[in-house]
């Protein structure tokens, strides 16, 4: 059978699967909406966090990203696992003590104030749209190159599956669909990664095949062999990296404490039946993850010694199949400036022919590696697996910010809990038609938007989730105005070195870099504007009155697990 | 629960935080950024150790810890008895 076929059989036995979970787990309460009735267990949660965490970019991207930075690939990898750390450690917990429903619930009611509560919507509401405009468009991407439909047919048709079980679901729906969507996507990307391996160095592990000889013969090992190619084009060694070491440092923290402070990875934690369920689902998220995230850096490497191998110097007459076919999709461009008939693949830009999209290393991969149809097809089930349930989540959270933050909260609290369970799944049926319209018609900004969501979260939430919890000194003051100044600045940078806005646009910014504050690039700025928030809030705090005495008792009481109750309403 | 119990208890989370924090920090920023030019010197089978630390290591080194830290608190909320029925 050809690909075409197998993927049709796939992706639409998945969908089916997906579909039939949530029927049979359709919501019924707006606890079971909110927060799947807070009895999710640890495991199933862990996974759902998973599928929930990796998006398109993890899945098809960052393979890709990594294999063209080498080293400094590394700020993905421990950026976006880390964070689970200090989940686990500093928030989980103790917001599922706290037992309500979204963050903006715990910033108002810890801050004693509807004005803090306002600040924590607009900011989940701005970083949940940047992200899942990118998701739709993953979803585009994947449906059109697969199904050889158009993008705008490809995001249309992801729109009608995620409303169908985001809007009859809510959590509950959502959590158990991706628990399916995380075994179809870690096996879609462990599958061909084994292959791979096996084909490379003998090993049937990446992640030890990584490390591992080569198989053809010259007994060198892989990495050894993939330094000498980098630098005898011209490019860093593969271990190395170029970035500088404090801009490592800033990015790889700012993903981390971001990863910890985005609203749909923390709602997760308030599904789960007990606090002891909070800490050990974030370690089985983390856990799950790290299936992925250990074999990723293996899937770069093995890519790029294979990529190298294949076109460098050699004959563009004699290129194998997979080439041409991804030329047609333009995301591999070869021009012959010497006329020699040769691709030549070096660093530097006058030289070099060939220009390979970061996107097609996975998808291609199985392709590259003349791996059978049907893993071909796998691939394309699990890259919209990992778009989807990413797209759900982060739904969800816009719908719970409008129908329970705003219209419960602050508009009309008397609200029925049947028309606010309708409320919100109006919400998510509008969220998920301006996120398609961003999908078909994506602002130029978008891709780079997404990597600073995390810049943003972490500028704004972590520092006012983390005083909440580990000082019962913080006040109101104190923390808004610490919000309001981590994430203008953060604004303000991003417009400045990222989009080039005061010195003449997108131009501009490459010039700019120079002048980089502390040699810190605006993907990594989130961690400056951090340390902004803390310091301002803790100073403000100080020279106004402390919260009052039944806030200092909530805070006393989340510290210990007694007494959690299941995830309440008020 | 008695207010210094409850001290105590807490007391003793926040030495488990700065410990296990600390775990996080060096596998991370210290043998992965900071330190990875020394430890590259030093070689495991095909990988530089400071090179492993950045893309693998410090990922399995992360795990532990959260499974370390729900097992030590565990055990703290039985002894401080302030685990949930």
């Amino acid at each position: 059978m050809d690909v075409k076929t197998w993927t049709y059989i796939i992706v639409g036995l998945s969908f089916a699967l997906y579909i039939g979970i949530a029927i049979w787990s359709r919501a019924g309460s707006t606890k079971e909406f909110y927060v799947a009735g807070g009895g999710v267990s640890p495991l199933a949660n862990g996974m759902a966090t998973a599928a929930d965490w990796m998006s398109a970019a993890s899945f098809i991207s960052m393979a890709g990203l990594i294999s063209f930075m080498g080293y400094d690939g590394a700020v993905y990898l421990m950026g976006w696992t880390g964070g689970y750390v200090l989940l686990a450690l500093l928030l989980a917990p103790y917001l599922r003590k706290f037992g309500k429903y979204t963050v903006p619930d715990f910033i108002g009611d810890r801050y004693y104030s509807n004005t803090a509560r306002t600040v924590a919507v607009i900011c989940a509401l701005i970083v949940s749209f940047t992200y899942v405009a990118g998701q739709m468009r993953g979803v585009g991407v994947v449906f059109s190159r697969f199904l050889e439909v158009s993008i705008e047919m490809g995001v249309v048709i992801g729109m009608i599956i995620v409303l169908f079980y985001a809007v009859l679901g809510g959590m509950k729906g959502i959590t158990y669909t991706q628990v399916a969507q995380y075994c179809v996507l870690i096996f879609a990307y462990m599958v061909p990664a084994i292959f791979i391996s096996i084909a490379l160095t003998g090993n049937a592990i990446p992640q030890l095949g990584f490390g591992g000889v080569l198989n053809d013969g010259s007994g060198m090992y892989l990495l050894d062999k993939l330094d000498g190619l980098n630098q005898d084009l011209g490019f860093a060694a593969y271990t190395d990296g170029t970035k500088s070491m404090v801009d490592v440092f800033a990015i790889t923290f700012a993903l981390m404490v971001g990863t910890a402070g985005l609203p749909h990875v923390i709602v997760r934690f308030f599904t789960v039946p007990k606090v002891k369920d909070a800490r050990v689902s974030a370690g089985y998220a983390l856990l799950f993850i790290a299936i992925l995230y250990t074999t990723a850096p293996a899937v770069a490497a093995f890519a790029r010694t294979n990529m190298i191998n294949t076109v460098s110097n050699k004959e563009y007459t004699q290129m194998p199949e997979w080439f041409k076919k991804w030329e047609t999709t333009k995301l591999i461009k070869f021009e012959d400036k010497n006329g020699d008939g040769k691709i030549q693949y070096v660093k530097d830009k006058d030289a070099n022919e060939l220009t390979v999209d970061n996107d097609i290393m996975v998808l291609a991969n199985p392709e590259i590696a003349n791996l059978p149809n049907w893993v071909i097809a796998l691939v394309a089930a699990g890259g919209l697996a990992a778009a989807l349930s990413t797209a759900a989540g982060l739904l969800l959270v816009i719908s719970t910010s409008v129908s329970r933050d705003l219209i419960k909260m602050q508009w009309n609290p008397n609200v029925s809990e049947k028309n606010e369970l309708l409320y919100a799944r109006l919400a998510a049926a509008v969220a998920v038609i301006v996120a398609g319209y961003f999908g078909i018609n994506p602002p130029g900004f978008v891709a780079a938007v997404v990597a600073l969501a995390f810049g943003l979260a972490a500028a704004s939430f972590f520092p006012a989730i983390i005083m909440g919890i580990f000082s019962k000194r913080m006040n109101m003051q104190g923390a808004v105005a610490g919000m309001i100044v981590g994430i203008s600045l953060m604004i303000f940078y991003m417009l400045k070195f990222k989009f080039g806005i005061f010195d003449g646009g997108k131009d501009a910014v490459d010039a700019l870099k120079d002048g980089w504050w502390f040699g810190i690039s605006p993907e990594g700025f989130g961690t400056v504007a951090m340390l902004a928030n803390f310091a301002v809030a803790l100073v403000v705090s100080y020279m106004t009155p402390p919260p009052p005495q039944s806030v200092q008792e909530i805070v006393e009481n989340i510290r210990i697990p007694r007494g959690s109750g299941e995830a309440h309403a008020h | 629960m008695s207010n210094h119990n409850l001290q105590n208890y807490w007391k003793k989370n926040l030495q488990y935080l700065v410990i296990l924090l600390a775990v996080w920090f060096l596998s991370s920023y210290g043998a992965g950024i900071l330190f990875t030019d020394a430890l590259n010197s030093i070689k495991i089978g095909g990988f530089k150790l400071g090179f492993w630390f950045a893309q693998q290591g410090s990922i399995y080194v992360f795990i532990i810890i959260i499974f370390i830290y729900v097992a030590l608190m565990n055990k703290l909320d039985k002894e401080f008895d302030v685990d949930e029925k």
